[in-house]
């Protein structure tokens, strides 16, 4: 059906038509309409699930965790401080190999106090195991939850995901959605160490040094068979409701001799930067990098690139930038610009790519290079 | 592309307006987003909504610093803000006034919104309700159709009356 709806509303639609058996949550600004979404779709009956509102999000990962080791598909939703106060639990669900699904409203962390769109609250948990998928549209947020179950539950996956969007500038935006009839699209969840409630047994997780590593060896494993699974299952949304992805979102970029990467609301922006760009005769691309863990591999190489990190990682850079540089082995320019909400515009985008300096860093809105 | 920036002040249902507009864009089969910018959100502070129109899809999700079009659902607010600023050359301003506005540019327009929504005892928790009846002053001046307007009010409003005020605000809009 074809609406139009906020980003928020967006990912809540999606948890509907996923149907969760459980749903724990604790509200936060710029989330807190997702959960109260569901929580109205429980209420009204549209929506046959448990919503748990606990005190806190450690107790919100951790009863999603003890829910999802029950079998039963599970769904939270969380922004920045909230993210980070669960932090423990985050690392637990992946461990445990559960496939949680999570909605990240990406959001700056205080002090200063701010509740505007930074990505730095989801890069602090990129060690965790977590998948982490960043989106760039509302109908993106819908579709990728939706994929989401799919991917965390495929038993050559099992871990739990990530899907991150925007503060305000998408969990906030209107824009059209078509919401679809998922059908077959996600099977029943079937988790093969699910515990058997009819036969309560204690569990003890101790593993000791000759068995952990090869535990952490199996998520790894799983994080890099997930390349596949994710791009079986975007091929099958694809087919079946006819819209594409990818680990990035390529814009212009065949015959580009300078390529901005970039994520979420500003990735989409670069496209109007780029073409201008093209305009003035300037032969820039646009690459708009979707998944963040499993990080894909790019193709960058022979190319000018021009990163826009929306995050920092304080003493050593942004945190795309040097993913780019060790991974598809460019010296990016890296432009620190959007942190906290600070307005970005396609004409910054663009001076972005006209100033490019290779090798350097600087801070937008800050002189100079630094 | 139609770019359109909304003033009112918190409370007042601009954020609203909005997102009315940005579906009854959408019911006339055109592309639309509507972004309110939030800051520390009070009742009673000026604030600001965007929307876009276009007949293709909008990538661009920075604040509108040169709209077309600018709305100002309380006059008060232009003690406090510059509501032109930015506004493109030949662009327009619609305000909620019962009388025109010195100051203002050329293409001012002015319709009673309050006269309208009190008339109509269309108030909520003591605010006079403005985002419907505006939708029926943009659809007099061509930024959406009057159909789609009163289609877009439906979806998101079951009272009635709401619709009526769009149709009073169209005939009474006047340069």
């Amino acid at each position: 059906m074809l609406t139009i709806a906020t980003g928020n509303k967006a990912v809540a639609a999606a948890v509907k038509a996923a149907r969760p058996g459980v749903v724990a949550a604790y509200p936060i600004t710029p989330q807190t309409e997702i959960v109260e979404q569901i929580a109205e779709y429980v209420t009204d009956g549209d929506l046959e699930s448990r919503y748990i509102p606990v005190e806190s999000e450690h107790s919100a990962m951790a009863a999603c965790i003890g829910a999802s080791v029950t079998g039963v598909r599970t769904f939270t939703a969380t922004s920045s401080h909230g993210l980070l106060y669960m932090h423990e639990m985050v690392h637990w669900a992946a461990g445990a190999r559960l496939p949680v699904v999570m909605a990240n409203v990406n959001r700056a962390l205080g002090p200063g106090w701010n509740t505007w769109a930074e990505h730095t609250d989801a890069f602090s948990q990129r060690d965790t195991g977590w998948l982490q998928v960043f989106v760039g549209t509302v109908q993106e947020a819908y579709d990728a939850t939706l994929m989401a179950f799919k991917i965390a539950e495929d038993e050559r996956v099992l871990l739990p995901v990530m899907v991150n969007l925007d503060g305000f500038s998408l969990s906030h935006i209107t824009q059209a959605l078509d919401t679809v009839d998922i059908g077959d699209f996600l099977p029943p969840c079937h988790l093969p160490h699910a515990i058997d409630t009819e036969n309560p047994l204690g569990y003890g997780p101790m593993t000791g040094p000759a068995d952990y590593f090869r535990f952490r060896w199996d998520i790894e494993r799983s994080m890099r068979d997930a390349r596949g699974v994710i791009a079986e299952v975007e091929g099958e949304f694809c087919e079946r409701f006819g819209r594409s992805y990818g680990p990035t979102e390529d814009y212009r970029c065949e015959d580009a001799d300078v390529v901005v990467v970039a994520m979420g609301t500003l990735g989409k922006e670069a496209e109007v930067a780029i073409d201008r760009l093209r305009d003035e005769g300037i032969k820039a691309g646009s690459m708009r990098l979707r998944w963040f863990r499993p990080f894909p591999d790019l193709d960058l190489a022979g190319r000018d690139v021009v990163v826009i990190d929306r995050d920092y990682s304080f003493g050593f850079g942004g945190v795309v930038a040097h993913s780019i540089r060790s991974k598809a082995g460019v010296s990016p320019y890296s432009v620190i610009a959007g942190l906290g909400g600070q307005e970005v515009t396609y004409n910054d985008i663009a001076d972005f790519v006209r100033d490019r300096c290779p090798g350097e860093e600087t801070w937008f809105g800050v002189n100079d290079h630094v | 592309m139609y770019e359109i920036r909304i003033h009112s002040r918190g409370g007042q249902g601009g954020v609203t307006a909005a997102k009315l507009l940005a579906l009854a864009a959408f019911r006339d089969g055109k592309y639309a987003t509507a972004c309110p910018f939030y800051g520390a959100e009070r009742r009673g502070a000026p604030v600001v909504s965007f929307v876009r129109i276009d007949g293709e899809p909008i990538k661009i999700y920075s604040q509108i610093h040169e709209p077309d079009l600018v709305i100002v659902l309380d006059t008060s607010i232009m003690d406090v803000v510059d509501v032109l600023q930015g506004l493109k050359a030949g662009g327009t301003v619609l305000l909620n006034s019962a009388h025109p506005i010195t100051g203002c540019n050329g293409a001012s327009l002015h319709v009673d919104l309050t006269g309208i929504a009190l008339a109509e005892n269309l108030v909520v928790a003591g605010s006079p309700i403005l985002n419907t009846p505006v939708l029926g002053a943009l659809a007099k001046m061509g930024v959406v159709t009057l159909p789609s307007a009163e289609q877009a009010i439906r979806e998101m409003f079951a009272d009635e009356r709401n619709v009526k005020a769009a149709r009073v605000a169209y005939e009474e809009l006047k340069a």
